[in-house]
């Protein structure tokens, strides 16, 4: 199946590529392995000039290694790359830079202590001197509309920004071909907007794109063809644009994914706040740190309240004054089943019925390389100390394995032997597991940060479901998260998080994501949303 | 040639050799290497720059060979560090003993030997200027080298490209990796400036400081040069305010104690390190600077996946 429109320069829309019509990058056979995983299997791929092409798939189905490859980060194993019909080698990034293949990292690849100036320097040949780059990069900016101040530090900026950095940076190497890995998943749906607009200039330009994303509506909005990636494995090349969202979905995951069931909570349930904020402002603990300002907010019983936001924008430091990590001026900022918690520390609040997942699942979440039975133990010794310690401190052995094993099988935990490191386990399954071991012990209050961070799909509508679940037995479930899909499949209610504030929640019934996109962006919800737009 | 006048001059060689260490130490950290092993490298340079001397009669080729030495053992640890990713503070004091153990037995048969000392170089017509005269252009040669090298350095890494590059990899070596610079070559290349200025401070010690070979005549100024450049906030000017302060300090109160001032002697001995940590500790309160300063890969071993 190799069909799909490809528009070139004069506008003409073609259905398929032509044998003639040689494609501007070729991939024949590619392979990558690591150890005993074969990240890349035999890929076939060609991009066409002038088209955007996507590249989809799940986490973990072998998009990331393929651009290195391309990239010149990583060395394939077998296959080759033909540039503009020619075999190529690309052994490092300089080397696809003087192709012409250009590349907008997803975890950015800027330097936090040079200035915006310097990070574009930095990825290019010429010896220009710093002040000239200022000027170009200024000139190009504008003309792309994307606004940048050249001599502002990357630190101080906003995802968003850095993402336009990045931009600038790969246009000013003037490539024919543009790599964008997930490019919208830290912006606002108003910033994704305008990066469309400015990826259809590209287009008209000439300039061909490879646009790697799980975002199924945006890849059918965007994309003349896609290449679907399953297992490191080449499964369909399509038109996205006569598939539906659901068939996509399909060829990513091989399956059906269910779909997460979010039941009406029962009406004569008990309504008693269990999670409650009130003027919670921090001073900022680095110069890179967002203040939080003066945030009020409760979540009751049987209720999951969301928290969007693009990414730096003060999430971070919320968790850590909730989770303990940070504590309070004020014993009252923060109560948990109505006891103040302001002061206590994470075990003390862990004491009181919460429950905390942070954000980053290796180092944080889990200890990478103790057991998974060991990283139970770790996070719950002080609350479950009866069942699992004897009173003079000796380790229940049984007791562990036994409450191990039951989060395994109740989150299906997939995993290579008995009892394996937590490094041992993808991101998916390591994550289940960490939610499944504070779920187990049915807290009364659970606050979540990016629950499906980098899990796979079918994963992740498991957290999901679990997470609503449990707020319907009772609990108050409070997710932060920057995917806005998620918190509408899954929130009662969601405010949104910028610059240090909280908005007050919106009832998902009345919340549409025009409305949230524009909070995400600074937006004040009570101005008209045609000023606002234009604010962004 | 005034009391003051001779006062100052002395505190410009007590201040000259912990600068020369520490603008080396704060490239190679500046590239996101730490190298305990200062200490280590400047006895070495010191041990060589003295034997050489006497061996060959020149000062000079005892200087040169100093930097020499200095680089080279610097380059051992860059190998283990870089090539083997070593722990580099665990290598980094392993060269500080080994540096030590070596040059103790390679200059046992220079101790108690008279040693050979570096002419002063003036500047004809203004070394003869009152006050100043002496003081600024009357100094011995190294003087010059070391105002000349604190310069150059602040030069290279705030205006030039290569300085940026560097940076670049202190700050993170895995997106400077991803944009293809040569990560382990650069850091190669930082720690081995900072052995080749180790090894000339070393060298300043035996042959200007104090003529002499003494065991471990370094005496910590390895480890003073260390804390300047972390103190300093990894800036080149202040690593020099700060090698001037403490040897001012140093200086200042070793004249206390000829004076007989009513204060313990060990109190006094300790003055030049307290002065320096606070003022340091209160140049560095601004936080922001410090943060954009501080090479966020410091010390963390750099693994390229491929």
């Amino acid at each position: 199946m190799q069909s799909g429109t490809n528009k070139d320069n004069g506008g003409v829309v073609k259905t398929t590529l032509n044998a003639g019509d040689e494609p501007l990058l070729e991939v024949r056979g590619l392979t990558k392995v690591f150890g005993t995983l074969k990240a890349c299997d035999s890929i076939d791929l060609a991009i066409g000039k002038g088209e955007i092409h996507a590249l989809l798939g799940e986490n973990g189905a072998g998009k990331s290694t393929l651009v290195k490859m391309l990239f010149g980060t990583l060395e394939p194993v077998a296959g080759e790359i033909l540039w503009k019909g020619a075999p190529v080698r690309i052994a490092s990034p300089s080397d696809a830079r003087r192709l012409g293949i250009g590349m907008v990292f997803q975890h950015f690849s800027l330097f936090d202590a040079l200035t915006a100036a310097e990070n574009i320097a930095l990825s290019l040949e010429e010896r220009t001197p710093i002040a000239r780059i200022a000027e170009r990069a200024r000139e190009l900016s504008r003309s792309y509309g994307l606004p940048l101040d050249p001599s502002a530090h990357v630190g101080d900026l906003s995802v968003g920004e850095r993402q336009r950095i990045e931009i600038i940076r790969c246009l000013l190497q003037h490539p024919d071909l543009i790599i964008l890995d997930e490019p919208t998943s830290v912006l606002t749906p108003q910033e994704a907007e305008k990066l469309f607009k400015t990826l259809e200039t590209l287009r008209d330009e000439g300039k061909s794109i490879l646009y790697i994303s799980h975002r199924l509506e945006e890849v059918k909005r965007l994309c003349d063809r896609a290449t679907v990636l399953r297992h490191g494995r080449v499964v369909a090349h399509c038109d996205p644009r006569k598939e539906t969202a659901a068939s996509l979905a399909r060829m990513m995951v091989g399956s059906e994914v269910h779909a997460v069931v979010r039941a009406a909570p029962p009406k004569d349930a008990d309504h008693s706040p269990l999670l409650e904020v009130a003027g919670l402002s921090r001073e900022p603990s680095n110069p890179f740190a967002i203040p939080l300002r003066d945030i009020h907010l409760t979540v009751h019983a049987g209720e999951v309240l969301g928290i969007a936001g693009v990414a730096g924008n003060g999430q971070g430091e919320f968790f850590e004054a909730i989770s303990g990590e940070a504590l309070q001026d004020k014993a009252g900022m923060v109560r948990i089943r109505g006891k103040d918690a302001g002061r206590l520390d994470i075990s003390g609040r862990r004491l009181l019925g919460a429950a905390f997942v942070p954000e980053e699942r290796l180092g944080h979440g889990a200890a990478p390389r103790m057991r998974l039975s060991e990283n139970l133990l770790l996070s719950r010794f002080r609350t479950d100390a009866k069942s699992y310690l004897t009173h003079i401190g000796i380790i229940r052995e049984s007791t562990i394995s036994a409450a191990t094993r039951r989060i395994v099988s109740d989150m299906d935990v997939r995993k290579s032997s008995e009892d394996p490191e937590a490094s041992a386990l993808s991101g998916g399954n390591l994550q289940k597991f960490i939610i499944g071991r504070e779920l187990d012990r049915q807290p009364a209050v659970m606050v979540v940060n990016q629950p499906t961070w980098g899990v796979d799909a079918g994963a992740a509508a498991h957290i999901r479901q679990a997470l609503i679940d449990l707020a319907r037995a009772g609990s108050a479930v409070l997710v932060i998260s920057q995917d806005l899909d998620e918190l509408f499949e899954i929130s009662d209610a969601i405010a949104v998080m910028h610059d240090g504030r909280l908005s007050a929640p919106v009832p998902v019934g009345e919340a549409t994501y025009e409305k949230i996109g524009l909070l995400m962006g600074g937006a004040d919800a009570s101005t008209p949303p045609t000023a606002a737009m234009e604010a962004v | 040639m005034g009391m003051l006048e001779s006062i100052l001059l002395t505190i410009a060689t007590a201040a000259t050799p912990l600068l020369i260490a520490a603008i080396g130490e704060l490239v190679v950290e500046r590239s996101g290497v730490l190298n305990l092993g200062v200490e280590g490298m400047m006895i070495m340079g010191a041990v060589t720059g003295f034997g050489v001397a006497l061996t060959t009669g020149s000062p000079w080729l005892g200087v040169f060979a100093a930097i020499l030495v200095g680089a080279v053992f610097s380059l051992l640890f860059g190998f283990l560090t870089l090539t083997l990713v070593t722990n580099q503070v665990a290598t980094g004091l392993a060269l500080t003993l080994l540096g030590l153990g070596i040059s103790g037995m390679a200059g046992e048969a220079f101790v108690g030997q008279p040693g050979l000392r570096l002419a002063r170089l003036d500047i004809p017509g203004l070394s003869d200027l009152p006050v100043v005269g002496r003081l600024l252009f009357g100094q011995d040669p190294i003087f010059y080298i070391s105002i000349a090298l604190t310069a150059a350095v602040a030069y290279f890494l705030f205006r030039t490209r290569a300085g940026l590059t560097l940076r670049s990899v202190g700050d993170n070596h895995t997106s400077a990796h991803a944009l293809g610079i040569k990560v382990i070559a650069i850091r190669y290349m930082a720690v081995m400036f900072g052995g080749a200025c180790a090894g000339l401070a070393g060298a300043y010690l035996s042959l200007v400081y104090t003529p002499q070979w003494v065991e471990n005549m370094t005496a910590g100024r390895g480890w003073i040069a260390l804390a300047l450049v972390v103190f300093a906030s990894w800036r080149p000017w202040r690593v020099l305010a700060g090698a001037y302060l403490f040897g001012g300090v140093s200086i200042g109160q070793l004249h206390a104690q000829a004076f007989g001032v009513g204060i313990p002697s060990q109190l006094l001995s300790s003055l030049p390190y307290l002065a320096t940590v606070v003022v340091l500790v209160i140049i560095s309160r601004n936080r922001r600077l410090t943060m954009v300063n501080t090479p966020a890969s410091l010390g963390r071993p750099f693994v390229p996946d491929r």
